[in-house]
């Protein structure tokens, strides 16, 4: 070994560091998702608003200077694109996997469109916090910079797997997603419900968004996203609509991204293509094992059009 | 079919508000368009046109153009290597009135430039990168490209004099022959200034995927690479990410020093101007357009960006010496006695490619002393 390479030792680490700087937009998108799943609605049209949101964060931070306010302006742009796929689907035979597939496509299109004069200028980042500080081997504290908001979505996914079981508002949303006889029984309207879940679930996708463009990779091309939200929606079936689900298989997406570059950068490098295809034999395989042709899926809300 | 389509989507475009949501939808809107001049020029682009990278490097080529007379100039980005480039391309000639148009993506080739060529006999179709050849392909198609390979080894001299820990990362796209030439040059390169440099190459797969290039950089820089270039249409997310970490930077495609002023050494940068101003000169000459048209450093078909301030004087001299000798022509970069990675030999004692030689554009071979594989 020598003195400024770390071997092999590079491959856990990069796991560990991929997973925490990658796995970010994957748990606010999941998050939001699974909001909404819950309340028996699907959203597709989260792609759209993560990149609208990584346009408008980067936009915002680029003028006023502050990355915060970039974050929080993603995050009402999400809502602004959340309600809006709510309302529409509010009305009668509207099908919400046709207007989430719309949305994502109009999200995309309007970010490129107002994201253009921001692509050359430079934003302000949003902040880290240096838990590596402890070690004095500048690959690890690099992999240790964590991000405040990857913090966040922890303790949130931590909040929300809570609030489902113990809270008032949790045990609604579960009620309106699982039957909406049994929710108007209670006096509940499903749809004003669903309405906020999915605002509240664009949101979190609006700040899943900031993170790409302020944080990692940190800065807004239109290429910023590739795929990321719509991974980030078929990682909430992978977690059974669980929120402490999701953050564990946004983890193991971003470690799993990982493995292909830090296995290339240790001299392993036939078959990579192979590698990058890892995290999604990896989800195939756990879907095909854990399903059944007998009952839906186990945890599925009962209201989702795809588990009726 | 597709042609009505294409027709009344562009002329929803020009008329209606609302097609400016729908082609925005589509992502492929066009840019500027104009009418009146006599001969129309068209630009194809693969990603947006200001990526700091391959796109803006020819959309700055088809900028000088437009103050030219007679010229007007109708640009086209984002439009993917598929079926779309093919009603792009029907669109400017039909609705636009094009004469020549460049499809600037490896992949516009085959077969989607080819089967406009069959098409539409009387326009000329002009590609960036290697594919035409004579007993193959009609004459109203061609290639251009640049031997940019000579600008890598530029970059290699400045990293292997500015390199600590004797270690060059490379963040690489798909291993073609013209990224091979990069990847290959790079490392000879630093190679002429210590014979122990190694260069680690990570392949990320696509042209563009801005998180797996981050983690390929993050990756490099913790092997202990300290001067990291690259080959992916956008270099950004790789300069702002291993300057971040730390790391030096060769640029590439554009010049990315305003992105890390401090930490950028150079850069092999495009100069398409050149180029696109010798093909609209001889459409406005009348004459034939050539079908093979290649250049380098002394053709002015690239260049270098100006050296950054951590370049030391010993590097600022091997550079301009080496330049200088480029400038003359017939600078080989790959020599015998080569071997490649695996141990094969790819050039004999004796042996030269200049870099106008053919075979370089079949490269297939990582040389010795790169840590990657092809496939």
């Amino acid at each position: 070994m020598d003195a400024t390479g770390i071997g092999l030792w590079g491959v856990p680490l990069a796991i560990l560091g991929g997973a925490i700087r990658v796995s970010t937009p994957f748990i606010f998108v999941s998050l939001g998702e699974a909001i909404t799943e819950r309340s028996g609605r699907i959203n597709l049209g989260l792609e759209g608003t993560l990149v609208f949101g990584a346009m408008t964060a980067y936009a915002v931070a680029v003028m006023t200077g502050s990355p915060w306010l970039g974050l929080l302006a993603a995050a009402a742009a999400g809502l602004c694109f959340g309600l809006f796929h709510g309302w529409i689907c509010k009305f009668p035979k509207v099908n919400d996997i046709a207007i989430g597939i719309a949305l994502m496509l109009f999200g995309s299109g309007l970010a490129f469109f107002f994201g253009k004069p921001f692509i050359k200028p430079k934003a302000p980042n949003l902040p880290a916090i240096p838990f590596g500080a402890w070690s004095d081997i500048p690959q690890v504290q690099a992999a240790l910079d964590v991000n405040v908001l990857f913090l966040i979505g922890a303790a949130l996914s931590l909040v929300l797997w809570w609030a489902f079981r113990n809270t008032r508002a949790g045990l609604i949303v579960r009620v309106v997603g699982d039957s909406s006889d049994a929710a108007r029984a209670m006096g509940f309207n499903p749809k004003t419900v669903r309405l906020v879940a999915t605002g509240v679930g664009g949101a979190l996708a609006g700040i899943g968004g900031a993170y790409l463009s302020l944080y990692y990779p940190g800065s807004w091309t239109e290429r910023i996203s590739s795929g990321q939200g719509l991974m980030a929606v078929a990682l909430v079936i992978f977690a059974r609509w669980n929120p402490l689900g999701c953050f564990a298989a946004a983890l193991l997406f971003g470690g799993a991204g990982a493995l292909g570059p830090a296995l290339q950068s240790v001299g392993v490098t036939q078959g990579y293509y192979l590698f990058y295809a890892a995290p999604y034999i990896l989800t195939l395989i756990i879907m095909i094992a854990t399903s059944s042709p007998t009952r839906s899926l186990a945890g599925a809300p009962g209201e989702l059009s795809i588990t009726k | 079919m597709t042609d009505r389509f294409m027709l009344n989507r562009r002329q929803l475009l020009k008329t209606s508000a609302a097609g400016a949501a729908l082609g925005l939808v589509s992502a492929s809107f066009p840019i500027s368009r104009a009418f009146a001049a006599a001969t129309t020029v068209g630009f194809i682009y693969v990603g947006p046109k200001d990526d700091y990278g391959y796109n803006q490097a020819h959309a700055e080529g088809a900028a000088s153009l437009k103050g030219i007379e007679g010229i007007s100039v109708v640009e086209e980005e984002n439009v993917p290597e598929t079926v779309d480039v093919q009603k792009t391309m029907e669109s400017m000639i039909n609705l636009d009135g094009a004469s020549l148009i460049f499809p600037t993506s490896f992949g516009y080739f085959d077969p989607h430039m080819l089967a406009m060529c069959a098409k539409f006999p009387d326009v000329q179709f002009r590609h960036c990168g290697g594919m035409w050849s004579k007993d193959k392909h009609p004459m109203n198609a061609g290639s251009y490209f640049g031997y940019i390979g000579m600008g890598q080894y530029l970059n290699g001299v400045v990293a292997g004099h500015t390199s600590k820990s004797k270690k060059l990362g490379f963040v690489a796209a798909k291993p073609i022959p013209q990224v091979l030439l990069n990847i290959n040059s790079f490392l000879l390169g630093a190679r002429s200034v210590d014979p122990t440099i190694t260069c680690q190459v990570i392949f990320t797969g696509e042209w563009s995927l801005a998180v797996k290039e981050a983690e390929a950089t993050n990756a490099l820089v913790d092997q202990g690479a300290d001067v990291i270039t690259c080959h992916v249409d956008s270099p950004k997310v790789v300069v702002e990410t291993a300057a971040g970490r730390g790391a030096f930077v060769c640029g590439y495609h554009a010049n990315q020093s305003p992105l890390a002023p401090e930490k950028y050494l150079t850069g092999a940068e495009w100069n398409w101007a050149k180029v696109y101003k010798m093909f609209v000169d001889d459409l406005i000459a009348g004459t034939p357009l050539p079908n093979f048209t290649r250049g380098g450093l002394a053709d002015g078909f690239v260049k270098m960006s100006p050296l950054g301030p951590a370049v030391g004087e010993a590097a600022r001299k091997q550079f301009d010496a080496t330049l200088a000798e480029m400038m003359k022509g017939g600078f080989s970069v790959i020599k015998g006695p080569l071997k490649s990675n695996k141990g094969a030999v790819v050039a004999t004692e004796g042996q030269a490619f200049a870099e106008t030689a053919i075979e370089l554009e079949s490269m297939d071979y990582l040389v010795e002393g790169v840590v990657g594989s092809t496939a």
